[in-house]
């Protein structure tokens, strides 16, 4: 007899918004993590005085530091977001499809605007 | 490890085309998975043209008239046509439903029907559920006591306590939540998964049980229950409408609130 087939499955399932903020919850967090090392880098150049915190300066200032500063800050923001909405779930709290799909929402939207919020603030745009 | 994509006997290659009948008035494309354990080659996807005028309103119907009238060797389960089996469940347009309960006009395009995700195929739509049943078993669903019953009259329950089962009994275990979960796909040799987990809690929950602490030993364990991460994807494919996710949530619970 022949080995049976595996059934396709990430190849065929429809992406839905639960899954996809699954997923994207756990792609936050390992990206979180990998920005400990420009955090530390950052902290350590500030430490070690003008010319080493000029050299983290230039290249967090440039196109792809500013790219990569914007996701991180999105990250940090759906991750905290999505993570109380975890903690909702977590007190049995929120199951109904409905609650799911509106609270799923909520957090794409309220993470946009922080982050949005805090470019802006960054750019002094806002105060 | 997960592995995320297909082994290289499984890759799904194209396969033949089957015309609608001359004269056809309202034809609609299906392209249906196929594998053939006899001959041993990848699976393939076959794409019949089917004349929605002339067949019922489920995707189920036009299986079956594809297996009438146009290629008799296509392999599917079904039985009751109503919803209520669990037979006939499979992969429609993506998402896992029940062909018998998903109307035809609801799929735009293209009806893509494959065998339920990450199951041994045995042959064409017809999935290996051997683990899902085994699992379903390892949670003892039947009713343990411990004290006599009554001698004049069976376990009674209120009416209150009835329904604390609402939500939970009726389950028809077609696997469609389980077969949805990307947990359950990468670790369904030690996660127990949504349905199986849904009738755990239908014991616990039942005020007659006597063994619900034994039971929650029982799933107390980083893989059996804790593998669900609150994907949501079993609540959201449920056929019935229940929600695996909650009554999974539920234990949690209980297993928190038992340790303070």
């Amino acid at each position: 007899m022949h080995p049976r087939p595996l059934s396709p499955h990430l190849q065929i399932y429809r992406p839905q918004l639960t899954s996809v903020l699954s997923i994207l919850h756990r792609a936050s967090g390992v990206f979180l993590a990998l920005g400990l090392l420009p955090l530390a880098w950052w902290l350590t150049a500030a430490a070690d005085g003008g010319e080493a915190f000029a050299r983290f300066h230039q290249c967090a200032q440039s196109l792809a530091g500013r790219a990569l500063l914007l996701a991180w800050t999105f990250c940090f923001f759906y991750h905290l977001c999505n993570g109380v909405r975890h903690l909702c779930w977590d007190m049995g709290a929120g199951f109904s499809l409905r609650a799911v799909y509106i609270g799923g929402w909520l957090v794409v939207a309220a993470s946009a605007t922080l982050t949005a919020a805090a470019f802006l603030a960054a750019y002094g745009v806002l105060p | 490890m997960a592995q995320f994509l297909l082994p290289k006997n499984s890759v799904v290659k194209k396969g033949q085309t089957f015309a609608a009948p001359a004269g056809a008035k309202k034809t609609r494309t299906f392209r249906i998975y196929r594998y053939d354990p006899d001959r041993g080659d990848n699976p393939r996807t076959d794409t019949y043209q089917v004349d929605t005028a002339k067949c019922g309103p489920m995707v189920l119907d036009a299986l079956i008239k594809i297996k009438n009238e146009s290629d008799s060797t296509l392999t599917f389960r079904r039985s009751c046509r109503e919803g209520i089996c669990g037979s006939c469940a499979m992969n429609i347009d993506g998402v896992n439903t029940l062909a018998c309960t998903m109307p035809i006009a609801d799929v735009a395009g293209t009806v893509k029907v494959y065998p339920l995700p990450h199951l041994p195929v045995v042959k064409d739509l017809v999935g290996d559920l051997g683990d899902f049943y085994a699992q379903y078993a390892a949670i003892k669903p039947w009713l343990q006591t411990r004290t006599p019953p009554p001698p004049d009259r069976e376990r009674l329950q209120s009416r209150e306590d009835r329904a604390k089962l609402d939500g939970l009994y009726e389950c028809i275990m077609c696997a469609c939540c389980s077969t949805a979960c990307p947990s359950y796909w990468w670790n369904s040799d030690r996660y127990l998964g949504p349905a199986a987990l849904l009738a755990a809690r239908r014991w616990i929950a039942d005020s007659r049980d006597e063994a619900g602490g034994e039971r929650l030993d029982d799933l107390e364990d980083p893989f059996r229950l804790y593998r669900c991460h609150t994907i949501m994807n079993c609540t959201r494919t449920c056929p019935k409408g229940l929600n695996p996710a909650q009554a999974i949530a539920e234990i949690k619970k209980d297993i928190a609130a038992r340790r303070s």
